[in-house]
This record gives C-alpha cells, sequence and structure tokens, in this order.
C-alpha cells in the first residue's frame, strides 16, 4: 500500500500544476482550458448539451443527422469548406453524437486555433440546411445505420435491450433513430433541432494543448462571444418508473454465436461529494472484469469455461439514469441459460461474502495507474471534461474522481452488489442465432446432432 | 456509447508539419543499439509523465504459419500470457493489475507483439517488467490453457463471419495472394487450430521469438543506462534461434471477381491490388497521392464522389498497407443491396481516372499542407511516439525517418505520384470482392 500512495502524491502534485481555467461568457458559454505543455499542439472541443434523450417520438436520430448536416455549409462558408480548411490547415477533425450530446472537434497545431474556433462560431450560428443536401445526407445516416447497427447482431441486441429496459425514459431510444423515422425526416426536422439547441448558452468549448487560457478566453469572447443568447426549451425529466419484475427478450440474427446481456438499472453520479453508489459501483465492475483474471473472467472464462467473453460495465457520468451491465458469450456446447446461472451464481457470492481486500486494493491501483495514463492523451483529457460538465458535474469531480474511488470500502462494494444487482430491476437480452445461409433441404445443422 | 461521423474503418493518414522553423519541432532523440544477444533496441528518452511504455516485436505474424497450419502463429501469440515460469495465466493478470500495469499483445500478419505500459516508479516498473520478461521468456503453454485458446479462438472466428466487413477482408486477401502465406487470414482455419498440439507452440515459439528476431522500442521515464539494463534483461532470456528467412514475394495478382452470399442489408464492396512494401521508394509519391484519392477523409475524392454527392455509403476509402513484403492496396465501401452495381461502378471510375489523370495541383498542394502541418500530431503522445519507434525498429526504417518526413512529404509532385500509381495499379486487373445478397458466384 505504501506505494500506491506515494503515486497518490504524486498525482495530487501532479494535478496541481495542470491549471484548469473554467469561466463562463456574458452570453452563458462556457469555456474551459487545460493547459498541457508538453507538445506544440491542441485539440479544441464544442460540446452542445443536446443528444439522443433531447429528441421526440417520430425524429429520433435528428441530433445525429443534424451533426451530419453541421459540415454542409452555412451563409459564408459554403458545402464542405469547413472540413477543407481545417485540412488545409493540417487539422483532424471530426463529431460525435451520444444520448447526453453532441460534440464537434478539431486537433490541431497550437497557432491554428482561432481558425478552429472561428469556423465553429460561425457554424453555431449561420448554418443553412438546404433540402438537396439533406436528401443526399440522410441517405448516408441510413447507410450508416446499416453498417454499426442493422448489420451487427450485437448491437442489435443493444438496441433492442435498451428499449426494453428502460420505457419511459428517452434513453430507450437509439442514438442513430429507428430507421423508420431516418426514412421520414425532413430537413424541416433537422432545422427545428438546430433552432432548438444551437446556442451559445446550450454549449460548453473545451481546450486543451500548449495554449495560454488567457488567449483561449479571449479569442473565444471575440468569436462565440459575439453570438446572442437564445431562451432554450423547458427540458423534462422524463424519469424511468420503477421497474416491477424482470424483464426477458429474445433477438433473432443471422450469427453463429449467442451471446447475452444482463443489465440492471443503477444510479448515476449526481452530487459529486456526497453520493457514494456510483463510486462503489465502478469499483465493482473492476472486481468483476477489471483485468484478465478478475471474478467473470477467472470463474466464466478459465476455469469453469462456461463463456468465451464476459466483461461487467458502468458509467457513472450521465445526465440521465445509469445502468450495471454485464455481457458475455456461452462457450460452444454451453447453453445460454447455463451462463446465465453462472453469471447469477458469481453475483451471489459478492452479495454474500462480499469481496477481498486484495481485489480491493487491485482495482484502486489500476485506477491510480490509469488516470496518470490518461495524461499521455490530450483529446482524452478534454473528453473527459467535456463529458462531466455536460452532464452538469464541475470540473472538480473529475480531479477528485480518483480520492473518491481510493475511499471505497469493501463492504460497500458489497453493499452496492445486494442492493442494486436485483431481478427486479434486471432487463435480459439474449441474441439467438439465425443461419448465415440458408441450409439446403435435409443437411444437418453444424454443431447440432442429425437425429431421424 | 457514442457515434462517430466517421468509421474508424482505417487510419486516415492525415497531418503533420508546416514548413515553419518551428522549434517545437525539435527532432525526437531517437537512440539505437543492439544488445549482445543481438536483439533490436530503439529509445526515446522522456521525463515529462512518470510513464514508460515498452513494446517487443517479433517477425512471428500470421505470414509465418507453416503450410497446412494455419493459427498456429496466433495461438502462439495468445499463450504467451496464459501462464509463465510456473506461474498460472491468473497470477501473472493479478501481478500486473496489483500495479496498475498494462499488457497487451498486437499480431498482424507481419508482426506479433506484446506490449507494456507502466507507472515509473521503482516497485511499479520492477513487477511489470519482472511479469514482461517471464511472459516473453518462460511461456508454459500449459496443456489445458491450450485446449481452452483454441476453443475461443475458434469462437472468436466463428462470430465474425456473421460480420460482413471481415467476410469480405478475408475474401480479399485469398483473392489477392493466392498461394502467398499473406493470403489466409490472420487468426487461421478452425479446423486446423483444433489440430494444433503443444510441441508445435512450443517449436514456434523456440523458432520465432528469439533474441535474434526482437525489436525492443522503449519510450518514457527512464534513462539511457537503465534502458541498456532492460533491454539486455529482456533479450537475455531469448531463444538463441537465428533471424528468419525473408518472405517469398507475392505475385500480381490476375483481376478477379469474388461475390459471396450473406444475410446483410449491405454490401461491402473491396477493389484492390497489391501494393507497396515498407522500403518501397515510391512510399511517399503513394502515400500522399492516396490522400487525394481516398486516404484523407472528407478531403479525398472517393469520399466526395460516393458520399457527398451521390449518399451512396458512409465511409467510402483507399489505403496502402505498407508490409514487409508488398501489402496490399484496398480501396472500399458498404452500401444497401440495391445499389452495390452502381456505387461499384462510381468508385472504379473514381480509381480509374485518378490512375490516368493524377491528382491536380490543387489537390496535391492541399494534400501536403494537411499532412506536412499536421506532423506534430503525429508525435504528440508517448504512445504514438512508441508506435512509430516500433515501426521504425521492425521495419529497419532510417532512424531520421521522422526528422526527414515533412521534407519528403513536400518533395511529392504530380507526375511522381502519377508515375507511381501507373506503376502498381492496373485498373482493368484489380481484385473485386462484394459480400451481400444472395447472388453467390
Amino acid at each position: 500500500m505504501r506505494s500506491l500512495w506515494a503515486i497518490g502524491l504524486a498525482l495530487l502534485a501532479g494535478s496541481a500544476q495542470a491549471a484548469l481555467t473554467d469561466v463562463t461568457l456574458d452570453n452563458g458559454m462556457r469555456v474551459i482550458v487545460q493547459e498541457d505543455h508538453r507538445a506544440p499542439v491542441m485539440v479544441s472541443q464544442v460540446w452542445y448539451r443536446a443528444g439522443a434523450m433531447d429528441e421526440f417520438n417520430g425524429t429520433t436520430g435528428v441530433a445525429h443527422v443534424l451533426e451530419h448536416m453541421m459540415f454542409k455549409g452555412t451563409q459564408t462558408v459554403p458545402p464542405g469548406e469547413f472540413s477543407k480548411r481545417i485540412a488545409a490547415a493540417g487539422g483532424r477533425e471530426n463529431a460525435f453524437t451520444s444520448r447526453d450530446h453532441t460534440a464537434y472537434f478539431q486537433q490541431m497545431q497550437k497557432d491554428r486555433l482561432e481558425l478552429a474556433m472561428q469556423l465553429e462560431a460561425d457554424r453555431m450560428a449561420n448554418l443553412v440546411i438546404s433540402d438537396e443536401l439533406f436528401a443526399k445526407e440522410i441517405q448516408v445516416v441510413m447507410e450508416e445505420r446499416r453498417l454499426r447497427t442493422d448489420d451487427q447482431p450485437q448491437s442489435v441486441v443493444y438496441e433492442r435491450l435498451m428499449a426494453t429496459a428502460y420505457q419511459a425514459h428517452p434513453y430507450r431510444r437509439p442514438i442513430i433513430g429507428w430507421m423508420d423515422d431516418l426514412k421520414n425526416m425532413t430537413a424541416q426536422d433537422a432545422r427545428e433541432w438546430y433552432a432548438r439547441w444551437y446556442a451559445p448558452n446550450n454549449a460548453t468549448l473545451v481546450v486543451a494543448g500548449d495554449v495560454k487560457a488567457d488567449e483561449v478566453v479571449a479569442l473565444a469572447k471575440r468569436t462565440f462571444g459575439a453570438l446572442p443568447a437564445r431562451t432554450l426549451p423547458t427540458r423534462k425529466p422524463q424519469d424511468e418508473p420503477a421497474q416491477v419484475g424482470e424483464k426477458r427478450i429474445v433477438v433473432k440474427a443471422p450469427a453463429q454465436l449467442p451471446y447475452l446481456v444482463m443489465t440492471w438499472h443503477a444510479p448515476t453520479l449526481k452530487d459529486w461529494e456526497k453520493d457514494t453508489t456510483p463510486y462503489a459501483l465502478q469499483i465493482l465492475a473492476g472486481v468483476m472484469s477489471g483485468n484478465d483474471s478478475a471474478r467473470l473472467q477467472k470463474s466464466l472464462v478459465k476455469t469453469q469455461q462456461i463463456a468465451v467473453n464476459a466483461s461487467a460495465g458502468y458509467d457513472a457520468v450521465a445526465r440521465g439514469p445509469g445502468m450495471f451491465m454485464i455481457d458475455a458469450t456461452p462457450a460452444a456446447g454451453k447453453s445460454v441459460a447455463a451462463l446465465e446461472q453462472a453469471i447469477r451464481a458469481e453475483i451471489s457470492r459478492i452479495q454474500r461474502d462480499g469481496i477481498s481486500e486484495a481485489e480491493l486494493a487491485r482495482v484502486k491501483a489500476q485506477v491510480i495507474a490509469a488516470d496518470v495514463y490518461q495524461r499521455d492523451s490530450l483529446f482524452y483529457q478534454a473528453m473527459q471534461l467535456g463529458e462531466y460538465v455536460t452532464a452538469g458535474l464541475p470540473p472538480e469531480a473529475l480531479m477528485r474522481r480518483v480520492d473518491k474511488l481510493r475511499a471505497v470500502t469493501a463492504k460497500e462494494v458489497q453493499a452496492v452488489a445486494q442492493q442494486w444487482l436485483q431481478n427486479e430491476r434486471l432487463s435480459v437480452a439474449e441474441l439467438e442465432p439465425q443461419a448465415l445461409t440458408p441450409q439446403p433441404r435435409g443437411a444437418a445443422l453444424p454443431g447440432v446432432r442429425h437425429v431421424n | 456509447m457514442s457515434i462517430k461521423r466517421l468509421g474508424s474503418v482505417k487510419p486516415f493518414l492525415a497531418v503533420l508539419l508546416l514548413a515553419l522553423p518551428l522549434s517545437a519541432q525539435a527532432a525526437l532523440a531517437i537512440q539505437h543499439w543492439e544488445t549482445a544477444q543481438g536483439a533490436r533496441v530503439i529509445f526515446v528518452e522522456s521525463r515529462a509523465l512518470p510513464i514508460l511504455d515498452i513494446s517487443v516485436d517479433f517477425p512471428a505474424g500470421s505470414a509465418r504459419d507453416p503450410a497446412g497450419k494455419p493459427g498456429l502463429a496466433q495461438l502462439t501469440h495468445a499463450l504467451l500470457d496464459q501462464g509463465a515460469g510456473g506461474l498460472s495465466d491468473t497470477a501473472i493478470a493479478h501481478r500486473l493489475a496489483d500495479v496498475g500495469a498494462v499488457l497487451s499483445g498486437t499480431f498482424d500478419r507481419d508482426r506479433a507483439g506484446v506490449t507494456l505500459r507502466t507507472l515509473s516508479s521503482t516497485a511499479e516498473k520492477e513487477q511489470a517488467l519482472e511479469m514482461l520478461a517471464r511472459v516473453l521468456q518462460q511461456p508454459d503453454f500449459p496443456q489445458p490453457v491450450i485446449k481452452r485458446e483454441k476453443q475461443r479462438l475458434i469462437a472468436a472466428i466463428r462470430e465474425a463471419e456473421a460480420d460482413p466487413g471481415t467476410v469480405a477482408d478475408k475474401a480479399f486477401y485469398r483473392a489477392l495472394y493466392g498461394t502467398h502465406p499473406y493470403a489466409h487470414d490472420e487468426s487461421g482455419e478452425p479446423a486446423a487450430i483444433e489440430r494444433l498440439t503443444r510441441g508445435e507452440l512450443q517449436a514456434f515459439y523456440r523458432t520465432h521469438y528469439s533474441a535474434a528476431n526482437a525489436v525492443i522500442a522503449m519510450m518514457g521515464d527512464v534513462t539511457r543506462a537503465e534502458a541498456e539494463a532492460i533491454a539486455s534483461r529482456l533479450s537475455a532470456g531469448l531463444s538463441k534461434a537465428a533471424a528468419v528467412p525473408d518472405l517469398p514475394k507475392p505475385a500480381p495478382a490476375a483481376d478477379s471477381d469474388t461475390r459471396i452470399r450473406h444475410p446483410s442489408t449491405q454490401s461491402h464492396v473491396l477493389v484492390g491490388a497489391v501494393g507497396m512494401a515498407r522500403n518501397d521508394p515510391d512510399f511517399f509519391p503513394l502515400f500522399v497521392g492516396n490522400y487525394v484519392l481516398g486516404g484523407g477523409g472528407f478531403d479525398s475524392r472517393l469520399m466526395r464522389e460516393v458520399r457527398d454527392k451521390r449518399g451512396y455509403a458512409y465511409s467510402a476509402y483507399s489505403y496502402f498497407l505498407p508490409m514487409t513484403e508488398v501489402g496490399p492496396f484496398q480501396l472500399g465501401l458498404q452500401t444497401k443491396l440495391e445499389q452495390t452495381d452502381d456505387a461499384l461502378k462510381v468508385a472504379q471510375a473514381t480509381l480509374r481516372q485518378f490512375i490516368a489523370e493524377g491528382p491536380s495541383e490543387a489537390e496535391l498542394t492541399q494534400a501536403k499542407s494537411n499532412l506536412t502541418g499536421g506532423f506534430p500530431l503525429r508525435i504528440d503522445s508517448n504512445k504514438k511516439i512508441l508506435d512509430y519507434l516500433s515501426l521504425i525498429g521492425f521495419y529497419k526504417l532510417p532512424l531520421d525517418y521522422l526528422d526527414t518526413w515533412v521534407d519528403k512529404v513536400n518533395a511529392v509532385d504530380v507526375a511522381a505520384v502519377k508515375r507511381a500509381f501507373a506503376r502498381r495499379i492496373d485498373p482493368d486487373r484489380l481484385v473485386t470482392v462484394v459480400v451481400g445478397g444472395g447472388s453467390a458466384r
């Protein structure tokens, strides 16, 4: 344990040096700057607090479609020019849409920040969505859906499971949107989304890298600061009613192997100083699958050999509610039902006997090290800041995250397993593989004994 | 869970340095030496973060599978950390995790490697290095673990059969490389994997994971003296087998058209030819030219023609994958079944025109400004630098590879691109693979 303390202290010293600036412009736009002078580069990200969870039925996927349209020109920057100018300046750029947010980024040499900010500020206010370009781009998005979801059986399982586990909360809807909604989407839907959410008072600029914070803030004032704030629509909580019993679905899709996902409703981090459950759930996920011989791997994959893969996951940071999730693929000749029983036995073991101090220390050592490793990636540092802030958490919650995780006790981990991994909160999805190619009449299915 | 606008289909080799007199563009001080046992070492010292990254690579990728044993290289690699020097798989995983170290593997047709990331504080680093040395030098290949890992490898292969992209990629390499060792898939074939024996794994390990074959790349928070000690320690316990022989030269593939039925909603279309090896003198003209054709993301002709103008696909790209021997040139897209032929025609026409006419001066200028202006992003983290060190070491690139990169990009002109493409890619002699729909051929 002594060595862990040493690391922890080094880390605190490190974060004290890492200057973080967090200011809000007069128009309500937030600006966060993380200085890091290791390399002469920077990353600039604009985060909008508008994601799939803010959509309505009938236009699911519009947040992501708008993300695509943001590259299609403004009143002064013709279609395609945004990407072209960033590329000419040596930049890499892209965007991503999640349930909670839509974000746009540029990675460039440090002295190109002004170009990135001018272009971002311009498309925050002056986007032009033409019917013609929309008609092309919606086809691209449907191809994206086919590529990432429809032709990926495990993605289909995940999509349908979310639609089952949540009945009221908008997390039930896929980020990319239901195909029928995409087919019926219009340019006007995208325009309305843009008018509704794209405003400086719904955005956060995160810049990390070899920059001076005061210069970044001054630049932000000159570019984004000139845009007027707008009244944002009221957001309804749409809280998920308490689940009243286990739910199960079967997904049939062309595949060779079955697949199992189990997911329990769980809280996310809201009051980062007082909450304890989210930190304990994070440690629990680490105990279950944080290394190649954590509980699930050791028991299910290595010892019982009932699974070829098994892992647990939990994300504490989100605008909405959370899930503790376990997924696994059964080994050849093992049934999904037997695999589920084996997973349940592992959970019961933790609920009954708790976890060892060695397991707890191991997960904490990994958390501490991972926090140091993250400093090797500017992009990831900026990502984390954006995610925390968009979820309504202060940067301090991120800075103090390691301390909070180190304070978790074995008893707390056992307690959250008992309280949250309950059947009443559980939804289960099973992939039932369908043949990839039609079988000739009379032929035996591979792997199945043919009895006449 | 988030959606990216662009697939991570292949790295868009984009980025790099302006011709500005940037002091920040100070060259990386790359150091190089050989250990007493003959391992090649390539090292950059950096004290900015308390981290040490090491990779150890061997020419032990799937191209080294003996005839009739596809999967031997992959299975050998997978077993390295699953029991070594008398420690069980679990003991190894726990000792690494106990100090927050991350051990991972890299594997492709050319290379099999092990990568370690650890904190540079003494106790943590010492325990992590001890595990790395053990895994490299004393894998036990326990019989029950072999049986288990065979089943897991086979399951992974089976699972991937549902993915039309993977099916297409496998068929592409088969069509392109015929009987060459690059033809078969990196993971091998289930039936052959079933038959592999412990003796075969041990023999493959001894022949390929030797000091003479090893390339050790190190980046981070240690002194040169300590780096030398680490390299000696890692190579000392490796086998004394001689360097592996060269791979055979691939023959140019005849043109072919493979259609594979698949219950997907999209067709995955791949078109290509054998492209270039790592040491190809035309590396830069091909690399820079390909930015214009299909490597530059939204800045490329393929993306413009296939995606922006017609909405045919989410991703449309081309790349050269330089390997020890001539690696592939590949162009790819995915589109709904009914417009497969139209999309394929657009891609073919784009390629044909590019080969006939080359890039315009304006396009080439744009490509060069992106690549040179973005150079600093290629080396802005320890991880990225380690990858370059390992590449330079494994493929025996000149030590000033990164120092001269920008100049070499800038030296490319339209004529060089045209010449280099025309020499390698004959638009009438291409391998085409389409996976999806019901029409098998």
